[in-house]
């Protein structure tokens, strides 16, 4: 599957077209739909902040699902794609962290509040920070793909809390979002968005993963002295 | 063998039971420490008097856990322990087990500094007791998994704390949260609530660690 040599020429179109979508939904969003009841234009980071939740929470599943599959079958392939899974995951959470608090600031009148679905998605986005660390401290390569994995499913456990903490807990921010709560000249925005950064993750896990899979290989490697190639 | 791993870790803890002083002094400095930072006013340091136990026993966990494989790493120990015909799981409940009594020693002997520091007496010392367990339980599981891990790497001061940190914050939130309705009162009998969910933490995490702590060691 791997043939690094060739321009990989998937994950670019998916990119492209991540790219497109996100554009074509934003002007929507930001051009088009009209303006909140409530809140009026502040509304709008909606069409980013939904969609970047959304597709954060995706990676970071993928990436527990990356993790067992490697524990089972021990496939490079797979360690590469968690890395990336991970990596993915961590900027889109701190992105959403980001959005989040310019919504907050004229709305709660504060950057950040402890209420549950925050306090959630910080402690996810420092557990798979962490993981990373772990990842750059071992030096060995087979280790520091399993106990990342292990690590990763241990931290994965906080994603579902993340999702359901509005439902559960008497939380500041606002319930899921779905078709039904949602006017119609919002949800195309929103649903073309999530598809956008949907692409636009995707081929960001592809690209980072075949990046690791390189590294992996380099490593791997024997010197260029005894046979191997550089 | 669940026991006879069990033992050897008590064994192991008793042997260095000095090293535990040093630790509950660690925690006891850090309570002073907290003390200072907030400054000297009374009710301040009552109505946060849970938050700083609770932070002051999760600074010495890590000491106490950083620690706990110390034994295993010396003359390749844990080769000859995962070589015996035996599930490594018993080795790590056992582990996790002394960690866990040791961590409820350490909380129930920072309770009387708690209180002397911070005027936050309480007469419900059973149920502060059990809240202890609970949460140092949440504390243990992980800890000892990633214990295992960081035994064998180059950083592990660091790399402990930094990983452990963000599992337990549920459990510090819970923990914190059910000792300070036990010390500032609770007339909602809101304790009950903030137990169970501590209770469902402490069991997804023992059962999910025990089970990945075969994958953690093996060579």
């Amino acid at each position: 599957m791997n043939d690094n040599n060739r321009f990989p020429r998937l994950p670019w179109i998916i990119l492209a077209i991540g790219v497109v979508l996100l554009a074509v939904g934003s002007y929507i969003g930001l051009f088009v739909a009209p303006p909140e009841m409530l809140m009026g234009q502040v509304q709008r980071i909606m069409y980013v902040h939904v969609p970047t939740a959304w597709n954060a929470l995706l990676a970071l599943t993928f990436a527990f699902v990356c993790a067992v599959i490697f524990l089972f079958r021990s496939d490079w392939k797979w360690d590469a794609r968690m890395e990336a899974a991970i990596e993915v995951g961590v900027v889109l959470g701190f992105l959403l962290c980001c959005q989040g608090s310019i919504w907050a600031k004229p709305t709660w009148g504060v950057w950040w509040d402890w209420d549950p679905r925050l306090t959630t998605t910080a402690v996810l986005v420092f557990a798979f920070l962490g993981i990373l660390a772990l990842r750059k401290f071992v030096e060995d390569p087979v280790r520091r793909a399993i106990w990342s994995a292990v690590a990763t499913i241990i931290a994965s456990v906080d994603v579902p809390i993340v999702y359901y903490s509005v439902r559960w807990w008497n939380s500041l921010h606002q319930l899921q979002s779905s078709p039904s709560t949602v006017s119609r000249q919002f949800w195309l925005p929103l649903r073309v968005n999530a598809f956008g950064i949907l692409f636009l993750m995707t081929a960001f896990i592809m690209l980072r993963a075949r990046v690791a899979s390189m590294r992996l290989k380099h490593e791997l490697a024997p010197p260029p002295a005894l046979g191997g190639t550089v | 063998m669940l026991t006879a791993a069990l033992r050897k870790e008590l064994l192991l803890q008793w042997r260095s039971r000095a090293q535990f002083m040093a630790v509950f002094v660690f925690g006891a400095a850090a309570l002073l420490l907290f003390s200072f930072a907030v400054g000297p006013v009374a009710e301040m340091l009552r109505q946060f008097s849970a938050g700083f136990l609770w932070l002051g026993l999760l600074l010495s966990s890590t000491l106490t856990l950083a620690e706990s494989f110390h034994a295993e790493m010396e003359n390749r120990a844990m080769e000859g322990l995962l070589l015996l015909p035996s599930n490594p799981r018993a080795l790590y409940y056992g582990k996790a087990v002394a960690n866990w009594l040791q961590l409820i020693l350490l909380g129930i002997a920072l309770i009387p500094v708690m209180v002397v520091l911070y005027d936050a007496g309480t007469t419900r010392i059973p149920l502060l007791i059990l809240v202890i367990a609970l949460g140092t339980a949440g504390l243990s599981a992980p800890g000892t998994l990633y214990a295992a891990m960081t035994a064998q790497v180059r950083s592990k001061q660091t790399l402990l704390p930094l990983l452990l940190f963000p599992l337990i914050v549920p459990a510090l939130l819970a923990s914190v949260k059910a000792t300070s309705l036990i010390i500032l009162g609770d007339p909602m009998d809101q304790v009950r609530s903030w137990i169970v969910l501590l209770a469902s933490f402490d069991a997804i995490y023992w059962s999910l660690c025990g089970l990945l702590f075969g994958k953690v060691v093996e060579e």
